[in-house]
């Protein structure tokens, strides 16, 4: 099994090398990093903090950074931590009051659903900062150059592919150790049963705060990186209601339960997406995504667990079937 | 100075009467929260779809307007039945938060459904209403109306949950979801039920925005938000309290907007709002 990780792990890193063509790549790329920021929402999501706000801090990590570098000059490299610092922030000044305060279930959700559209509003209204609905681009560091570390452009697509691939690599570990820790079991013991897990003395707020903030930070490197890699970004596109929601999809759709559950989420939303784009084209528009629609409201009504936790729940039980037949 | 006061007291009144709008959208949601425990994600995409429904009878079909208008209603009363049928039963026994997932997703996949099939350009059933002008003021006539009728929509709804035999089985559905069918009502009819009159009162929402506002797919997500929010602050199922709420909403849109740019109002409302979700988790009168 940990040799066929390796194995597989080794063919996807040197699958652009065999000549790959642009576009798939750049799905790749795309899938990669969907596939980064949903195993950062699903760390928290999976303890039973369901948040719809996740857009609030993939549009700090975008804005922050490319407001930087357009309007003060600062290297994203700067900028980067800036925004993790302020998505730190934003996490606890609104997650302490809804720990503290046991603000769960649907209020925590719709709670939460309020700050990503605090942050895109603010987008909007910073016009004439942000450039409003229109979006905004990054000024171009690459017109003498193909790319420029300083500004974290780079017309390579290889380039950011093994970036972003070691970025993922870095959220599946930031998952098993979450997943290996104590934390875990006493978070999903306050999951259940909340009143009962801190009377035996688990400081709920605490740990809560902590998941917490691994994702926010997970989901602002998103941001960063994919402002940085789409050099563009729009408040439509990295905050909101439809990007939250669509974080939440995607990692459902995968099974947040399991390590890899986002990353086929991110792998199936994405194909999904595109290949009804691609098609159906763009004669009939519309079409792609209401076919689009459809599947996340069956999903989520016949198969809660997800792809991958219906495909491990399947796998287990034919593996178990066997073993009772004897006996019965 | 004089002039100063005018415009904010416009801002006032306008905050009033969008207060009115506001507090009808709370209410068909909270219905269907009080009743059978599911928060619509998708309420203001069947409100979209019955503004199309207006454009297309009266402007395509030449229906005249009133029949339009209570076309709409029933439409959008029979799509919220249907919604209840088609998605929330089966995930009645589910985890709640998949409860709330399944509309989200109906509410993609309305959208996508209205781009399909109306298109992305913005449609107007072109009724023009005048504009009053009271000492200085003007208000909009729709804007006005839009009030009176969401107000005695209130009023209807609120005597028909406690003077029939329907209404009152409503609310004892909602006091206790488990011992009700014992005492020979059907839940299921009650819920069907009430995911009709949910659905009324969105039909009736959106004849009322249909006057103010351009049609679009994605209009939905002007009135979503701000409608969760508003039951929220209330206490979600908690019909006087969204009441209430919706006005200190539609104060801080229209007052916030006066002194700002519009969109600060809305920044401003939502900060209040997540700032009140930690003094009254509840709900301004949320009981437990």
């Amino acid at each position: 099994m940990n040799g066929a990780r390796w194995i597989g792990l080794a063919l996807l890193a040197a699958a652009p090398l065999a000549g790959m063509g642009d576009y798939p790549l750049h799905l790749l790329i795309l899938c990669l990093l969907w596939a980064f920021v949903y195993t950062g929402w699903a760390i928290m999501g999976r303890l039973g903090m369901v948040s719809l706000g996740h857009g609030a801090f993939l549009g700090i990590g975008s804005y922050v950074v490319v407001m930087g570098w357009n309007h003060y000059h600062v290297s994203p490299w700067l900028g980067l931590p800036l925004a993790l610092g302020l998505a730190a922030l934003v996490g606890f000044v609104i997650g302490y009051p809804c720990f503290r305060f046991k603000i769960v279930g649907h209020y925590f959700a719709l709670v939460t659903l309020a700050l990503s559209e605090v942050v895109r509003l603010i987008i909007i209204a910073l016009r004439d900062y942000t450039g409003g609905s229109l979006g905004v681009t990054p000024k171009t560091a690459l017109v003498k150059a193909t790319w420029s570390l300083g500004a974290m452009q780079f017309s390579s697509k290889l380039v950011w592919f093994y970036i972003i691939l070691v970025v993922w690599l870095g959220g599946l570990w930031v998952w098993t150790r979450v997943d290996r820790s104590m934390a875990r079991l006493a978070l999903e013991a306050i999951s259940q049963e909340e009143d009962a897990a801190a009377s035996v003395g688990m400081n709920v707020t605490r740990l809560k705060l902590g998941v917490t903030l691994i994702s926010a930070l997970l989901t602002c490197l998103g941001g960063v990186l994919y402002a940085q890699y789409q050099l563009y970004v729009s408040p439509e596109t990295v905050s909101g209601i439809g990007i939250s929601l669509q974080m939440v999809f995607g990692a459902i759709a995968g099974g947040m339960f399991v390590r890899l559950g986002p990353t086929v989420g991110a792998v199936f939303t994405l194909l999904l997406a595109e290949g009804l784009r691609l098609t159906l084209g763009h004669d009939i528009h519309g079409l792609d995504t209401t076919l689009y629609g459809l599947m996340l409201v069956l999903f989520i009504i016949f198969m809660p667990k997800g792809i991958l936790g219906a495909a491990i729940e399947a796998y287990e039980k034919r593996r178990r079937a066997p073993r009772v037949a004897p006996a019965a | 100075m004089q002039i100063f006061d005018v415009f904010l007291l416009e801002a006032v009144i306008n905050g009033i009467l969008l207060g009115g709008i506001l507090a009808l959208l709370a209410l068909g949601l909270n219905l269907i929260f009080g009743v059978i425990d599911v928060v619509w994600i998708c309420y203001a995409e069947l409100i979209m779809l019955g503004m199309y429904s207006v454009y297309y009878l009266h402007n395509v079909y030449h229906w005249p307007l009133a029949l339009a208008l209570l076309a709409c209603v029933l439409l959008v009363a029979a799509l919220g039945a249907l919604l209840h049928v088609l998605v929330i039963r089966p995930v009645l026994g589910a985890e709640p938060i998949n409860q709330l997932l399944v509309t989200g997703g109906v509410l993609f996949f309305l959208q996508a459904v209205a781009t399909l099939a109306f298109g992305v350009e913005f449609k107007n059933v072109g009724v023009s209403l005048p504009t009053l002008q009271v000492g200085g003021m003007y208000l909009s006539f729709a804007r006005l109306i839009a009030f009176v009728v969401a107000l005695g929509g209130m009023v209807a709804v609120y005597l028909f949950l406690k003077r029939t035999y329907i209404g009152t089985a409503i609310r004892a559905i909602s006091q206790d979801r488990g011992i009700m069918p014992l005492m020979g009502v059907s839940a299921n009819r009650i819920f069907v039920l009430t995911s009709a009159l949910g659905g009324a009162l969105a039909g009736l929402a959106a004849c009322l925005l249909v006057l103010q506002y351009d049609i679009h797919p994605a209009i939905g997500l002007t009135f979503g938000p701000i409608t969760f929010l508003v039951c929220v602050l209330g206490g979600l199922g908690n019909m006087v309290g969204g009441f209430i709420a919706a006005f200190i909403f539609a104060q801080f849109i229209s007052v916030g907007g006066y002194f700002l740019a519009l969109e600060w109002g809305y920044v401003l409302a939502f900060l209040f709002f997540i700032g009140m979700m930690f003094w009254r988790p509840q709900g301004l009168l949320g009981g437990k």
